[in-house]
């Protein structure tokens, strides 16, 4: 079962970028006012008022198609599964790349199997929160932009990889304790364990220094990985450049 | 607590009766034999820690497993690293010494969070009885059996603490456990490589960084295998992954990290506990 694509006009000249969202604004006024609701959202600072699912699609200020996560637990794996298909395409792209096909066995084994792993996890969140919830709560196949990366560089692909995977790591600790449903944090346990174990494996390929895979500069004095709240892990994603949907974090729960 | 009656109390049994009463009925030497048994206790019995969770110090069986987990990796890898097995200077002498370093970091952690209900230190027999000899610099094995070892050690803590997050649900130590699992997951990865390259056999689909199917992987004892028994589970909240994925048992099982009980854990560790 396809999900829709969010899809994102090109960027062409400026003008017609103006053009374009100007026809959209007339043309889907729908659309329009629920980005506008969605703006209003920013000034609402009551985390208690219930979450309304037409909030869930929309567009911004600038254009960008917009989706909230919503809230509860619900909106945690909502969440997780924004960086499962972040991850998912990625690897995807990186055994397209040029870095994979000449890179050497152990290496190329390590990328091969994140690759099905990352897609597996993206299977599951897709699969697993159509079943609790309508589709139209449940994130759409988001679109991204990797121009920022070079699948030819063992440099670029491997230092994108060990940012994704510490990010995951941390993020999966810090939303671990938001959850309600043991469950729930069950599962992201049994996911976050195998981001870890990529995650040292990335570093230990790419980092000369031997302690590398839990180094010193992720792991505190009282041997503790780090743990990112959820807004911190979506604004750094966010800076990255390569999610192109605008992704709305502000109903999720928080510690 | 003395580590005996915790070991005890870690049973199912123990775990659906009143905890003060077992305290006053069990005597140490009864808890010795007890504690003899517990290496033939059946896995998967009724959830552990569910005792526990009705009490106001819900996270005290939790930690208390996960500080005596702490305690054997914390002095298996300081006399790892004193018994001159490992090859000096190399890579293999700084992965221990990281890992030591954050292992001894969590005793501390452990204590310093359990405060009066901390349990003291058991005593060790990393041989397990005289199965293994790691620790002596004059045996060929030696090395492999220090790899073998912590490998076992590792997945075992991976998968013991992820048993224990929801008996943690609640509480100020959910976080830190979670923050302790995930680098338990990191040293796991990377002795596995370690051990992977040691033994010649880096592309072996057994001897990866992650767990496949329930594969103890080349060389591994067969005395580690309950630290793999159920990973092979391809089934992930009603869904199976093989059916949903265009992708094979060996990827999926891959994919996910299995928990296992208190008692399990208490059952694997127990293979190294004296006393």
């Amino acid at each position: 079962m396809k999900k829709p694509i969010i899809k994102v006009s090109t960027a062409g000249s400026s003008r017609e970028r103006v053009n374009d969202s100007r026809r959209r604004f007339l043309k889907t006024g729908g659309i329009a006012l629920v980005g506008t609701s969605l703006l209003m959202y920013g000034c609402d600072v009551d985390e208690n008022e219930t979450f309304n699912t037409a909030d869930l699609h929309g567009e911004d200020s600038k254009g960008r198609k917009v989706f909230n996560l919503g809230k509860g637990d619900f909106g945690i794996l909502n969440y997780a599964y924004v960086l499962e298909q972040l991850e998912a395409a990625f690897y995807t792209n990186v055994l397209d790349g040029a870095y994979f096909a000449g890179a050497v066995a152990e290496e190329r084994l390590i990328l091969e199997d994140l690759y099905k792993h990352e897609v597996i996890h993206r299977e599951f969140f897709k699969t697993v929160l159509s079943t609790i919830r309508p589709s139209t709560d449940v994130l759409p196949d988001l679109e991204f932009d990797f121009t920022s990366i070079d699948f030819n560089s063992r440099d670029s692909v491997l230092a994108t990889a060990r940012l994704l995977e510490d990010t995951g790591v941390a993020a999966y600790n810090g939303a671990g304790p938001l959850l309600e449903n043991a469950t729930y944090l069950l599962l992201a346990g049994k996911i976050v364990s195998v981001e870890a174990r990529h995650a040292a494996a990335i570093r230990s390929i790419y980092l000369s220094d031997p302690t590398a895979f839990a180094g010193d500069d992720i792991i505190d004095g009282n041997g503790l990985d780090l743990a990112f709240d959820p807004q911190t892990v979506l604004n750094a994603v966010e800076e990255t450049g390569l999610i192109v949907t605008k992704i709305i974090g502000r109903n999720l729960p928080k510690g | 607590m003395n580590i005996i009656k915790f070991l005890d109390e870690f049973t199912s049994e123990n775990l659906t009766k009143k905890m003060s009463s077992r305290r006053e009925v069990f005597g140490t030497m009864g808890s010795l034999s007890k504690k003899a048994a517990l290496a033939a206790v059946p896995f998967g019995l009724a959830g552990s820690g569910k005792a526990y969770a009705q009490t106001s110090k819900a996270h005290e069986g939790p930690l208390q497993l996960a500080l005596t987990l702490e305690y054997l990796e914390a002095e298996f890898y300081i006399k790892a690293l004193q018994s001159g097995v490992l090859p000096s200077a190399g890579k293999a002498e700084a992965i221990y010494s990281q890992i030591s370093k954050h292992e001894t970091a969590h005793v501390e952690f452990l204590k310093a969070a359990l405060g009066d209900a901390s349990i003291e230190s058991p005593e060790f027999d990393f041989t397990a009885g005289g199965a293994f000899d790691p620790f002596n610099a004059n045996f060929d094995g030696a090395y492999a059996q220090l790899l073998a070892l912590a490998q076992a050690f590792e997945d075992t803590g991976v998968r013991a603490y992820k048993g224990q997050a929801g008996n943690l649900i609640g509480t100020p130590f959910l976080k830190p456990a979670l923050q302790i699992h995930s680098v338990e997951a990191r040293h796991a990865s990377e002795i596995r490589r370690l051990r992977a390259s040691f033994i010649g056999d880096p592309l072996n689909e057994d001897a990866l960084g992650w767990i496949t199917l329930n594969n103890r992987g080349p060389g591994m004892p067969a005395a580690t295998q309950p630290v793999y028994d159920g990973e092979e589970n391809v089934v992930q909240a009603g869904v199976n992954l093989v059916d949903a994925t265009n992708f094979g048992a060996v990827a999926v099982s891959q994919s996910y990290d299995e928990p296992i009980s208190g008692e399990t854990a208490v059952a694997i560790a127990s293979l190294f506990i004296v006393s």
